[in-house]
This record gives structure tokens, sequence and C-alpha cells, in this order.
């Protein structure tokens, strides 16, 4: 590794200002100090640092990703030959397809929000902050697979653009960044984020996965057929029209956004971000807490007007992209509250808020993304009303004393 | 007399600790007083270069309160004063003469405190609000003191009193006539000095428990428009001996200690000596050391040639830059790294091993983004990340309402270390408090 640090301390000069290709300064040291932590020492303060720092945070947040990952392009595999009617197609085929079908999405997400960031970082002369690496990947993973890759390109550039580099960047930005890219797709081509032809890929991919969709074939999410449903009850079933049950939904071998479908997977995910961390435990318990508790409202008060109100608390927190708002968009600490008491109420809100949208509003099958971004937007008003409740004890305190 | 349990902040296990009880006497020539650290006097002159004085002389007083005053350790010659940007006074050094004169103080006569502030151990106090040298026109409402040092690798207070503890009574009775209202002693349970005339509370838990502004902030904290005195346990036994034999004890126990440092010990020496005398052969690897006078977390950082600095109790050396190739440092699997995160593999052994650590920034500066990391390492009533962002917006009113009065900058010592996006918060609340304090007078 030597050699590597000599190439690049030789290479240096033509990247500072003056040099050659002093406009990819930010570029050269985002690069640099990805290779080789920096060694500049404290110059006053602390003589000594934690070795954590927002690279590591991101690297965790990416790795708690991955079991959604590699679940979501085996899902998407297994649906495409449930779809066509080839079962038997075998593990490693599904997941080919699955990394195949997924992987340009992902590399569309991130050149377009990491040049849009290199591009800010230079111009504002920042170093380049890592916040894109995890909202790069949350993007593809929230997407339905069958979004066009121009759409996420517009979507993306929308999001990085308007909802981050003009509030200032990583750290700075009122709503995530991954679910204003979902919202503005949602709410920009909804006849392509919804209803049957969005959440199963029947095409095939680079040659793989040739075959014609069975007879019984629909291709709606299990929320999708409750918003549609028509009776009390309803029957959610599979894309073959086989019956769903609560382990399906929580192992997740049904139609859905890329990641979302696999409880499973979430909670592992979730682990890894609690048991290091990263996340706040607070935020990911009251969510869940908070969906449980309305899904047992509604459930305890079901009505054929809404035929969601007849799923199980359970059900609903298993089912559509609850778990992982609640795991992964929920707990982004620079959108969510960052008081300790505030993350409760943040948190619980979004659980209570996502079901009902859920149940109530059967314009939207999902609410947990619209949930999350209205509790962005008040995150900042729980917080105030913690921190004068502080400043309110400390007045009393002053008082008392005279 | 109460205990308390601090639950916040963390215990730094580090290499470098001292092992034993032994003690070196130092001899060193040349001494320095530096003006920066006692924050908040700014100095005029009452010696120039070429003058000699006897240990206890004056050697400057503050400008607005002339007599608060800063007074030589050491008989000899005023070899220099040394001046930085805008001839700012930076060092006054003293070349020793070995003449051991010593000025005595009339301690029959004078009241407490004018011999305090004649003595110069008027500048060992602290005042809250604004962690400065107290000023003279007000009295406290009460006096905090701390009796133990919770920072890493810290020296143990008891070894550094062995011998002098017959003078904390009088240094608690002295204080206790600064005051109309109490003293306060924070001790550890293990260690609960027979003293009276002053209200005994036991602290438990880890750093920052030591921290005087932590254990006011669990016994009784300072309220806008109240102000309070803060020193440690040695300086009052320093003040115990002034009033009990009229001389300034300018000796000083300091732990030599941190990785760098060959045999870790106890040095016997007088306050503002040289670090070589100090440190003499014994730094491994000495072109990459870092040598702080103070501990890791709130010590200056002093050169090899530098001078040991307030509050004289402790000189810790580490490796400045361990590894100068550090490839995909983020991704490190080493469980030798420190982190307070799981995210680094440290907790797979179980606390005995030392951590590694070097002076390194360990990446790059960024807006506040981890959430709640201030509070686990900040044991008071504070929300450290909103007064932190009041402080840096400079709005009075916000930093007045969450507790700006409370703090010192040593207080944001641990949150700085922990702190995600490596912001200098000591930096920051030190020039918000320095700020406020011009605004407010």
């Amino acid at each position: 590794m030597k050699g590597l640090r000599k190439y690049l301390d030789k290479i240096k000069p033509n990247f500072m200002p003056g040099g050659k290709y002093s406009k990819l300064q930010s570029v050269f040291e985002g690069f640099e100090s990805f290779l080789f932590t920096p060694n500049t020492t404290s110059v006053s303060g602390v003589s000594i640092h934690d070795s954590n720092d927002s690279k590591r945070t991101m690297t965790v947040v990416i790795v708690s990703l991955i079991p959604c990952l590699l679940f979501g392009m085996y899902n998407i595999g297994y649906q495409h030959y449930l779809a066509i009617g080839q079962v038997e197609a075998g593990f490693w085929s599904m997941f080919l397809y699955g990394f195949l079908a997924l992987l340009p999405t992902i590399m569309v997400s991130y050149v377009v929000g990491l040049g849009i960031e290199f591009i800010g970082a230079q111009i504002r002369h920042h170093e380049i902050q890592e916040g894109f690496l995890v909202t790069g990947l949350l993007i593809p993973l929230i997407c339905p697979i069958n979004t066009p890759l121009w759409m996420i390109a517009v979507a993306t550039a929308f999001a990085v653009i308007f909802a981050k580099e003009i509030f200032g960047g990583t750290g700075m930005n009122i709503f995530n960044v991954a679910l204003v890219t979902r919202a503005f797709l949602f709410f920009a081509y909804p006849a392509k984020m919804s209803g049957d032809a969005a959440f199963v890929a029947t095409e095939p991919v680079f040659g793989l996965g040739e075959g014609n969709v069975v007879d019984a074939f629909s291709g709606a999410t299990p929320l999708g057929q409750i918003a549609t449903a028509t009776t009390a009850n309803p029957q959610i079933t599979n894309i073959v029209g086989e019956p769903i049950s609560t382990l399906d939904a929580f192992i997740g071998l049904i139609p859905g956004s890329v990641g979302e479908t696999s409880t499973l997977c979430i909670l592992i995910g979730a682990l890894i971000l609690l048991f290091t961390g990263t996340a706040s435990w607070k935020v990911m318990l009251s969510v869940f807490v908070g969906g449980l508790f309305m899904g047992f409202i509604a459930n305890t008060f079901p009505s054929a007007t809404y035929p969601a109100s007849s799923l199980s608390p359970i059900d609903q927190v298993c089912l559509g992209g609850f778990a992982f708002a609640a795991v992964f968009m929920a707990t982004d600490p620079v959108t969510g509250a960052r008081t300790e008491l505030g993350k409760y109420i943040y948190g619980f809100l979004i659980g209570v808020i996502a079901i009902l949208i859920r149940v109530y509003n059967s314009g939207y099958p999902e609410g947990a993304m619209l949930a999350v971004l209205l509790m962005n937007a008040f995150a900042p008003l729980i917080d105030y009303f913690v921190v004068q409740s502080n400043i309110k004890r400390r007045l009393k305190r002053a008082k008392a004393n005279n | 007399m109460a205990n308390i349990k601090i639950k916040k902040g963390l215990d730094l296990n580090l290499e470098g600790a001292i092992a034993g009880t032994a003690m070196e006497s130092v001899a060193c020539k040349s001494f320095a007083v530096v003006p920066d650290d006692f924050t908040g006097v700014v100095p005029r002159l009452e010696v120039k270069e070429g003058d000699n004085v006897a240990a206890g002389d004056v050697l400057y007083h503050d400008k607005v309160y002339p007599e608060v005053k800063v007074t030589s350790p050491v008989a000899g010659r005023v070899a220099a004063i040394v001046r930085g940007e805008r001839r700012k006074i930076e060092a006054i050094k003293i070349e020793a003469d070995g003449s051991g004169k010593v000025k005595k103080f009339d301690i029959a006569g004078g009241d407490a405190r004018s011999v305090l502030l004649e003595s110069g151990l008027w500048c060992v106090m602290r005042q809250r609000p604004y962690d400065i040298v107290p000023n003279p026109a007000v009295a406290p409402r009460d006096i905090f003191v701390t009796a133990f040092d919770s920072a890493p690798l810290a020296p143990d207070f008891t070894l550094l009193l062995k011998g002098k503890e017959k003078y904390l009574q009088k240094g608690i009775d002295v204080l206790a006539s600064l005051t109309k209202g109490s003293v306060y002693l924070g001790c550890r349970p293990d260690w609960v000095p027979n003293v009276k005339g002053c209200i005994v509370n036991t602290f438990e838990g880890p750093h920052p428990a030591g921290n005087v502004g932590v254990q006011i902030a669990n016994v009784k904290p300072v309220n806008k428009g109240e102000m309070v005195w803060t020193l440690d346990v040695v300086s009052v036994v320093r003040i115990g001996e002034l009033f009990s034999t009229g001389v300034v004890p300018f000796d000083t126990v300091v732990a030599v200690v941190g990785e760098s440092v060959a045999k870790p010990h106890y040095a016997h020496c007088t306050m503002g000596c040289t670090v070589a005398s100090l440190l003499g052969n014994g730094v491994v690897n000495p072109d990459n050391a870092r040598i702080v006078s103070g501990n890791l977390l709130t010590g200056s950082r002093v050169s090899a040639d530098g001078y040991l600095r307030f509050p004289y109790r402790q000189l810790s050396v580490i490796t400045e830059v361990r590894n100068n190739a550090d490839f995909l440092g983020w991704a490190s699997l080493s469980p030798r790294r420190f982190s307070i995160y799981h995210s680094f593999t440290r907790w797979l052994l179980r606390g005995g091993t030392p951590a590694e650590v070097d002076a390194k920034i360990n990446g790059g500066q960024r807006a506040i983004i981890m959430s709640g990391e201030y509070d686990r390492m900040l044991p008071m009533d504070i929300l450290g990340e909103f007064l932190i962002k009041a402080i840096i917006a400079f709005d009075i009113d916000k930093m007045e309402q969450l507790g700006i009065y409370e703090v010192a900058p040593e207080d944001f010592a641990l949150c700085e270390f922990a702190d995600t996006s490596k912001l200098p918060l000591q930096q920051i609340v030190r020039e918000g408090l320095d700020k406020l304090y011009k605004e407010m007078n």
C-alpha cells in the first residue's frame, strides 16, 4: 500500500489549486480520504479522537442493507419465474435474474446522485460527504423493479438537488432524500408506481428468463389488493392466486418494492444497526409500537368501507414498506427528532400515521413513506417542545433559588 | 453527604498508566509562566527582562482588576518575555538562580482574600459562568472543590497530596471564609478526607465525574446571575499550606504518562518547569510524539522544548501518527482501535487491553449527523447539541436558556472525543464564553 500512497502523493499537486485538474480537487480528496485515513492531527482541543467517522457510520448502514439487497435480488427472480410458470428454475438463476434486473437501477442512482454531490462539493470547496452512499442504495430498494431508469435518474437528481444540496448537503436536509426520490416518483408518475405492472419483472433481462406470463398472473402487491378489495375480509394472494400467510409476508417472497418485502431481512439489518449503535432503538421501537397500536385500533373496529382494517396488527407491520421505513427511514438521524424524548414521540407518530393512511385513505395503499416525510416536517417542532421543557426547568430552578 | 451515581460518560483505558507510586525528583533551571493558562486575566507586566524576582513575586497583574496577580514560581532572573502576534505575551521565562529566595506573606494581618490575590493563588480558582479566573469584586454563591481527577491516565490525588493532608482543613476554612454559601467537596467513595466546614458528596461513575462542572450540575446548578468558584483539592491544600506557613508552595507532583513514555512515573518538580526536564530521554520515538501538558482531552499541546502548563499535575505523551498510510482505515476490523460504537470490533476484547490511540482526527469535519452523541457523554441536564448550535449561531438568548452559564469547555471534552462529525467543541464553547463575556461586561 506504500506504493499507492506514494503514487497519490505524486499526482496530488495536479489536483490542488493551480494544478492541471484543480476542478477535480474535491473528487480527488474524496477518493484519497476513502483510500487512506487522512493524517490530519488535532491542533487544539482533544488530542485523541474516537475511530468512528461518518464514512464508517455510512458503511455500517450499507452493511445493514445488504441482507435486504440480496434477498430483494432473489425475490425479483423468484417473482419473475413464478409469473412465467417456471418455479423449478433454481436459486441461482433466480438470483442472477434479480441481480441483473436491479444492477442498472443501482448504477443509475449512484452515478446521478454522486455526480451531483461531486459537483456540489467542488462548487462549495467542501470535502465530499458520504451521505449519498446510503441514499444511493436506498433508492433502488424502495422503488418498484419496473421503474424506468430515466425516471430513477430524474427523481434522484430532483431529490439530491432540491431536498439536499440547496439546504447545504449531508446533515442539513429537512426531508429524507431517498424518500423524496420515492415521493417524486409516486406523485409524478403514479401509473408506473402502482398497480399490476410495477412490482413484478415479467420481461427477460439480458436474455435471461424468457417465457410467457401464466394466465392466473396478477402483479398486485398484498396492500394493493386490499386497497381495491370490495369485500369486508379480502383474501390476499400471491401473483399466481395462491393465498399469502403472515409467515410468507414475514419471510418476504411476495411482490413489492425491492427491499421492503422481507421483514426477516429488515430485522437482521435492524440488529446490525442497533448492535453497532448506529441507529436509535428509541425511534425504531416506537415506530413499531405506534404501528401495532394503530393496527390494533383499526382491527378492533373493522369496516367494509376500509378493507385494510381487517388486517391484524402483525400483518400491518409485516406487509408493505412499514418495517423498512421503521428501520431504515425513520432512524435517519438528520431528518428525525434529535432529542431523546422527542425520538419516542417522533417514532410513535410515524407508526400511527403510516397505518392511519394505509387503512383510512383508500387513495394510498401504503402510508409508510408519507408518514415518515410528514413527521420529518414535524420533527423540529417536537424537538422545539422538548427543548422548551428543558429551558422551563432551568428558569424554574433559577426562580426557586432567588 | 450524598452519594451521586453518574451514568453517562466514558472511562478511557489507555496504555501508559503509572504502575506503583515511585516518585522522582526533578531539577530544572528554566521555568515559564504562560498567561494563556489564566483565562480572563489580561496581563499588565510588572517586571521586565533582566529583573530579579523571588518565588512569589508578582510577574503581572490584570488590566481590569489590578489586584489579581500572577506570581513567579521560582527565584531567579526574568530571562525573556516571549511575545506573539500583536505583541500578545505568550510566556514569561525565568532562569532560576538557585538563591531560593522566597516571598513571605503576612498571614496573620491581612484578610484571606487579599493574601490569596497577592500570592497569586487566586488564579488557581475559576468562576462559573465563563470559566475564568474569579472576579474579585463579586462574592461567590458557593465554592466547589473536586477531590479526584477521572480523566484518562490522570494522577491519583492522594499521591499528589502525600504528606500535605494536614493543610486541607486550613484550606477549606480559608475558602469557607470567602463565601456566604457553602464549600462543596466532591470525592470518590474510596477517598473521603476527614474535614469539617464543608459539604462532602461522593461521586461514582465514569469520567467526567471528576469534572467540577459535572459535580455542580448534579448538586446545585449555576443559574443566571449566580456565580460559583471552582478548584481542585490539590489547590485547596496549597492554599492551606500558604495560610499555615506564609509561603506559597510552588512545588508540584506531576504524573508523566502515556504510551510513548518508556517508564510512566510521578515526578516532583516546580510549577512551570521544562518538559525536557520531566521527560529526559524517556520518550519512545520522540520524533513522532505528541506531548500534552495535562490530560489528553483537555490538556494543551506543548513542544519538546516547552514548559509544564497549569494545572501542573500531568504530562501525557502519545504517538502523533501511528500509521501514515492507513489504507481503508474506515473499514478496519482491528480490535485495537477505540470507538464508543460497536461497529469497531473492540468489544470483542471485553475491556482488558488498553486501546491504541494517536493524535489523528480519524476523519473529516462534517455537519452534526449522529444524534444523542453529546448526550451520552455529558452527565448534566443540558442539551449539548442544541447549546453548541446556539453558540455557533451566537444566539445569546438561546445560549442563556440552554445553560451556557453552567458549562466550561472541559465539560465538552469527552463529547469532542466521541464526535463522529469531528467538531472542535471545546474551542466552540471557549469562544462562545469569551464573546458572551464581552457582550455582558
